[in-house]
């Protein structure tokens, strides 16, 4: 057996696969015909230089951590949800109604209706995918990509006939009653006397974020439900054996994973726009994806990895603005990347790492059995 | 319905089932070798691209499509060192090549043309054009022969040609060559194939080359002749439909060629009759329409339609085993 | 021995020899894989036109040597010598090019093509098929009448048994010009007489000059068809005999090391109660092949039932109906109380009292990637021992009770923190039947429980097995290995193409009237020959 320690296979390897990542879009920027280093400074310096960039890179960081755990909570029944997008789109869509639906009176009412419509919204989205998997044996990878230009269909087409303001032009629902608006972390902030900048969106969904976190690591490594959907995705064989029925599991992970998706509404729709505008995901279902390869499907690591392409998201910004030749797609370059790197080439560095211990482990084998003989 | 109308779905069919037919045959040899590629999207919108941007620049379609195979091809061997060589996820590697697609195009686009991520309008010879095959003009008054020919047949251009001649060229590569049998083999069982002493990696680079040649000309096909341009994104999930046409086909070329032409002649309704009236029940909206290809993909895929079997040793890397 | 062989051509030879070189000869072969070493220094010299066994014990080492030779795997250090020739095997091409033929254990057929398409795979001879498919239809034709090796060349091979099966990979080999002919455990899947056919090829290919190695853990089979032997035991060759001059009781010392007694001591079952009826139990699988025939028994308390058959003749599938995994059609009654086939739930037949060892531990008895403290509970995790409230499991009970099992079955290295997948073969299979068997179930099924499992762990399994019995367990035990089968059951059952070909009981029976109702012949039944069995003709 090939065994490496597992700081190695947590952080060396994805530290690697990282710097790979981050080396070939270098390259990319030189090609460009801008400086990489000049590049990263600028990155850095507006996604954590300041207290303004970190309430934008956490808001960010929030989305990803949902759709992250999204993913993630599905790589272990070894589903591979790509729907997180219309998943999360749906969410809003959730959010929105319910918004629009009240005056509501304080925040502390909207939160938990926020959280409850845009889980709801998006675990149904999840749902049929979900079904015509564990059903019908229908490829889930297919069907959820699916599911996610038929959400864009959908949500266009809600938004253009019945939820915009008569007579508006731009396709997006009213603003949410002021109830609805969640504290955001300059008024948190506030309460406890720390001065916070006004106008970054970072907003109670972080804390929320890093709650369902928690929640998924207690799911997984804790729980029954948790202890199955891992026999499940090590092997349904096994599963089928052990009593536990796939079709349960399969719908299951899926529900919660559609619905960690849907909750990154209550931050980007309820904290942020506190409307619900034309393609309010903006990504961050994929981003999701090298979020939770990053992070190899562990909340801890997705939180980091979330807070990685947070910056990322938020560096990208300031990086148009301060090198325009250098547009915004650059990031969706990075993201894939990533996925490229810690996903598909993971061996590529896995293997020579491995290699390097085991020869140092042989090494030390050898020395034991001497003293042994 | 009138036949002009008829004539007009069909022609406009077979244009829009052209690269779902080149991206669904790519798909068959990269998954009868036993590589799952969902990466036929990315490949095509890369080929797209270097298509649409080389014929801008050069003002030759020839020289458009050979940067666009170059490009797809690339990428295709992207996939195959992840998946043959690494023995990497094949669905991760595929979704890779997606958005690194969907982000070089447009980061590319922008740096070189600065039009928002479109490449320049295509004029001329930038662009391949209708050919009129031999007696479509001279044809054209018989009745109901006359028009199919001169409307459905002839007038696309020669990337629409090839895609329809590489139906009966791939069931001749498939079940006539040696090639054809060890691909179907590879596919099935590469334990088999290793034993027989063929290379199982060797063979399977050989099937995604050619996968990436087919999208490749899908590619340079959607925008240099269906559109006269790059657009961003303008692959619009064709890769993922082309993949549901190769389920829905069981992997056969015939069957591919049938499918294909089904999701163009919705494609085609969709856009012919938008915001249909029924009378009485009110206006489909344009939104469904667009999205009935989508729908259709998972009802196929949800096997309403036939049970299909995979090959059997696709989606795993081959590892010796005993 | 190669007395005969007196046309060596272009040998000058000394007085004292003038036989050939032999057939095949390794020098100093050495393999490992990781941490393993699967071969340890091996020296063999295979005399051209004998029949070379090579026997030892699973993990010996056995299977890795032949796929070096083949060229499957590659050699850390060595020499391969061919009729005398040095030869260096990079791949199967070389191999074959050295004319080296091997049938694998687990054929290596395209299950959906025909048995032509297989045949030319890979020598094709050119870049179009037809002409290769015509040139080996040719050659089928005479290879069958020289060999006895008959088979439709239009056949799709998942429709051949696997008798037939096995002679396209002969076919194979022998289409390729193999000279030496290596097969894996051939006779794993054949019913005895279809293995006295296996055997009957072989002698008149080795009359016809070409040279076969068999492997093989069944000493009978040793005995019975080979020319001289060697023996494996941990990586290496311990010894090379004549067969004549050496015995069974002699082998199994060499390969084991030590004594080994080949037969299970076990009092007289004392059968109780009823606790399982099954009645006309029908099952159609998704290709809509029925794989159960209506099958009834009883199986009662304090008797182990043994079911003996050619794998894939439905044992599987009865196991899988009977444990919950797959629906079937029919009547099971466990106990006093009724259990829906239609609706199989393996967590209710676990609560109902039904423990399962399955004829899989690594893709079904065992979670791989998860602890063995995660596995001891498998399948009985839903018990209120390991729950915590609130749906959280208690992993502190968890492992207590791993430790537990752990020390109780001896399991070794004795860390239940270690993933599944570290242990052996044996200790892997003790991690299932500790779970199962400490669960004290009224009615426990157990498949294959010593496949892949060495002797040591055998012996504990067996005796396991019988003290269960004895506490009153009703144990249904499903074994391809009629040794197993005819020393640990009371009752023994005989499956055919999904149906009971009839009962009989140990001390009246022997290998060869089982070996007949494995092949479907009733050797009760009047006009019974071997020969349909033997030719196995289906499809």
């Amino acid at each position: 057996m090939r065994r490496i320690p597992v700081w190695a296979d947590v952080v060396l390897i994805p530290l690697i696969n990282l710097l790979l990542a981050v080396f070939v879009s270098g390259l990319v920027v030189l090609y460009i015909g801008e400086s990489p280093v000049k590049a990263m400074r600028v990155l850095l310096q507006g996604s954590i230089g300041s207290a303004y960039a970190w309430g934008y890179t956490l808001y960010y960081a929030t989305n990803f951590i949902f759709t992250g755990l999204a993913v993630a909570v599905a790589f272990h029944a070894r589903l591979f949800n790509i729907g997180g997008e219309g998943q999360a789109g749906l969410g809003g869509l959730g959010v929105a109604l319910v918004m629009m639906a009240w005056d509501w009176p304080h925040w502390a009412l909207a939160l938990p209706a926020g959280i409850i419509a845009s889980a709801l919204f998006g675990a149904a989205w999840a749902a049929i995918p979900a079904w015509l998997q564990a059903k019908r044996g229908s490829h889930i990878v297919i069907t959820t990509i699916m599911f996610n230009f038929i959400a864009s269909a959908l949500l266009v087409y809600l938004l253009v006939n019945h939820l915009k303001l008569p007579g508006s032009m731009s396709p997006e629902t009213p603003p949410f009653p002021p109830g609805a608006h969640l504290p955001t972390a300059h008024e948190i902030l506030a309460w406890v006397g720390v001065k916070f900048p006004k106008s970054p969106p970072v907003n109670i969904a972080l804390l929320l974020a890093l709650l369902a976190a928690f929640a998924v690591w207690v799911l997984i490594w804790r729980s029954r439900l948790g202890y199955e959907i891992r026999a499940f995705g090590h092997s349904e064989e096994a599963a089928r054996y052990g009593g536990i029925a796939p079709v349960r599991i399969i719908m299951l992970t899926m529900l919660i994973s559609g619905a960690l998706a849907g909750m990154m509404a209550v931050n980007a729709v309820q904290g942020e726009a506190e409307r619900l505008v034309l393609d309010s995901v903006q990504g961050a279902g994929f981003v999701g994806i090298a979020v939770a390869l990053m992070g190899r499907s562990h909340p801890v690591g997705v939180i980091l990895a979330a807070i990685l392409f947070g910056m990322l998201y938020q560096g990208g910004v300031e990086l148009e603005f301060e090198m325009p030749a250098i547009s915004r797609e650059m990031i969706v370059v990075i993201q894939a990347l990533v996925i490229l790197f810690t996903g598909a080439l993971d061996n590529m560095v896995r293997l020579p790492v491995s290699r390097l211990f085991h020869r140092r482990g042989r090494g030390g084998g050898r020395a034991g059995a001497g003293g042994n003989g | 319905m009138d036949l002009d109308i008829v004539l007009q779905l069909a022609d406009s069919s077979v244009r829009l089932a052209t690269p779902l037919l080149l991206a669904c045959l790519a798909g068959l040899y990269s998954e009868r070798s036993g590589v799952f590629d969902i990466g036929l999207e990315g490949k095509m919108l890369i080929a797209a691209f270097f298509a649409a941007a080389t014929a801008a620049v050069t003002g030759s379609a020839w020289v458009g499509l050979a940067a666009g195979l170059a490009a797809s091809l690339v990428f295709s061997m992207l996939h195959a060192v992840a998946s043959i060589t690494f023995r990497g996820n094949q669905l991760i590697s595929g979704v890779a090549i997606n958005f690194l697609a969907v982000g070089m195009t447009a980061l590319l686009g922008h740096t070189w043309f600065r039009q928002g991520g479109q490449t320049p309008q295509l004029v001329g010879d930038a662009r391949f054009h209708a050919i009129e095959l031999p007696g479509a003009a001279r044809l054209a008054d018989v009745p109901v022969i006359g028009p199919v020919y001169a409307e459905v047949i002839s007038g696309h251009s020669i990337l629409v040609y090839i895609a329809f001649l590489a139906v009966p060229l791939t069931w001749w590569v498939l079940y006539r060559t040696r090639f054809g049998l060890r691909l179907r083999a590879v596919g099935e069982n590469p334990a088999a194939v290793d034993t027989a002493g063929i290379s199982v990696p060797l063979l399977r680079y050989q099937a995604l080359v050619i996968t990436g040649i087919l999208c490749g000309i899908a590619g340079a096909y959607l925008s240099t002749s269906m559109n006269a341009g790059f657009v961003r994104e303008m692959t619009a999930g064709k890769g993922f439909i082309a993949l549901a046409a190769l389920i829905f086909a069981k992997w056969r070329p015939w069957p591919a060629l049938f499918a294909t032409l089904l999701f163009g002649l919705l494609e085609a309704i969709g856009i012919r009759f938008q915001n249909v009236e029924l009378g009485g029940i009110g206006t489909i909206p344009v939104q469904f329409m667009q999205a009935l290809p989508y729908i259709l993909t998972v009802v196929i895929l949800a096997g309403f339609v036939g049970k299909a079997i995979p090959p059997r040793a696709g989606g795993e890397p081959y590892v010796k085993e005993e | 021995m190669s007395a005969e062989v007196t046309r060596a051509p272009g040998i000058e030879s000394g007085e004292a020899r003038a036989a050939p070189p032999p057939a095949l000869r390794l020098v100093g072969i050495s393999k490992s894989f990781g941490p393993v070493q699967a071969n340890r220094d091996i020296h063999l010299e295979v005399e051209k036109g004998t029949i070379h066994g090579i026997v030892g014990e699973n993990g010996a080492g056995k299977s890795t040597l032949m796929s070096i030779i083949y060229g499957y795997y590659q050699a850390d250090a060595g020499e391969i010598e061919v009729h005398g020739r040095k030869v260096e095997i990079r791949s199967p091409q070389d191999a074959i090019a050295a004319g080296i033929g091997m049938v694998f254990q687990h054929f290596k057929l395209v299950e959906n093509f025909t048995v032509l398409e297989n045949i030319v795979l890979g020598v094709e001879g050119g870049a179009l098929l037809g002409p290769a498919l015509r040139r080996a239809r040719r050659m089928l034709v005479e290879l069958a009448r020289d060999y006895e090796l008959a088979v439709d060349p239009d056949a799709v091979i998942e429709t051949l048994s696997v008798g037939l099966q096995q002679r396209v990979e002969i076919l194979k080999a022998l289409y390729r010009h193999a000279d030496i002919l290596i097969l894996d455990e051939p006779t794993g899947v054949l019913t005895p007489a279809e293995a006295d056919h296996l055997f009957r090829i072989l002698r008149s290919l080795r009359d016809e000059g070409k040279t076969i190695i068999l492997i093989t853990h069944k000493l009978r089979e040793i005995m019975e068809v080979t020319d001289r032997v060697s023996v494996m035991r941990q990586g290496e060759i311990v010894a090379t005999r004549e067969t004549a001059a050496t015995s069974p009781e002699e082998l199994a010392e060499l390969m084991v090391g030590r004594k080994v007694l080949l037969r299970v001591e076990k009092p007289p079952a004392r059968p109780g109660d009823r606790v399982l009826e099954v009645r006309d139990l029908c099952l159609r699988d998704e290709k809509g092949v029925e794989r159960l025939k209506n099958i009834s028994f009883d199986l009662r308390e304090g008797e182990i039932l043994a079911i003996a058959g050619v794998a894939g003749n439905g044992q599987s599938e009865l196991l899988e109906v009977l444990s919950g995994i797959r629906a079937a059609r029919g009547e099971v009654r466990l106990g006093s109380e009724p259990l829906d086939v239609a609706r199989p739930d393996a967590r209710l037949a676990r609560e109902m009292g039904l423990a399962h060892i399955p004829e899989d531990r690594q893709r079904r008895g065992l979670v791989m990637e998860f602890h063995g403290w995660e596995n001891t509970p498998f399948g009985y995790h839903h018990e209120p021992r390991f729950d915590r409230g609130w749906g959280l499991m208690d992993q502190k009970e968890m492992k207590r009770d791993a430790a537990g099992k752990f020390e109780r079955f001896d399991i070794r290295p004795a860390n239940p923190d270690l993933e599944a997948r570290s242990f052996s073969g044996g200790n892997q299979q003790k991690i299932v039947v500790a779970r199962e068997i400490e669960h004290n179930p009224d009615v426990l099924i157990v498949g294959q429980p010593t496949r892949g499992v060495d002797i040591g762990a055998i012996e504990f399994i067996h005796r396991q097995l019988i003290e269960l019995r004895d506490a009153g367990c009703a144990i249904l035990l499903v074994s391809v290995e009629l040794d197993e089968v005819l020393s640990l059951g009371d009752r023994i059952l005989v499956m055919f193409d999904g149906r009971i070909m009839g009962e009989r009981r140990p001390e009246e029976t022997d290998e060869r009237e089982l070996g007949l109702l494995m092949a479907g012949v009733d050797p009760g039944a009047p006009e019974a020959g071997t020969a349909t069995g033997a030719e196995g003709r289906e499809g």
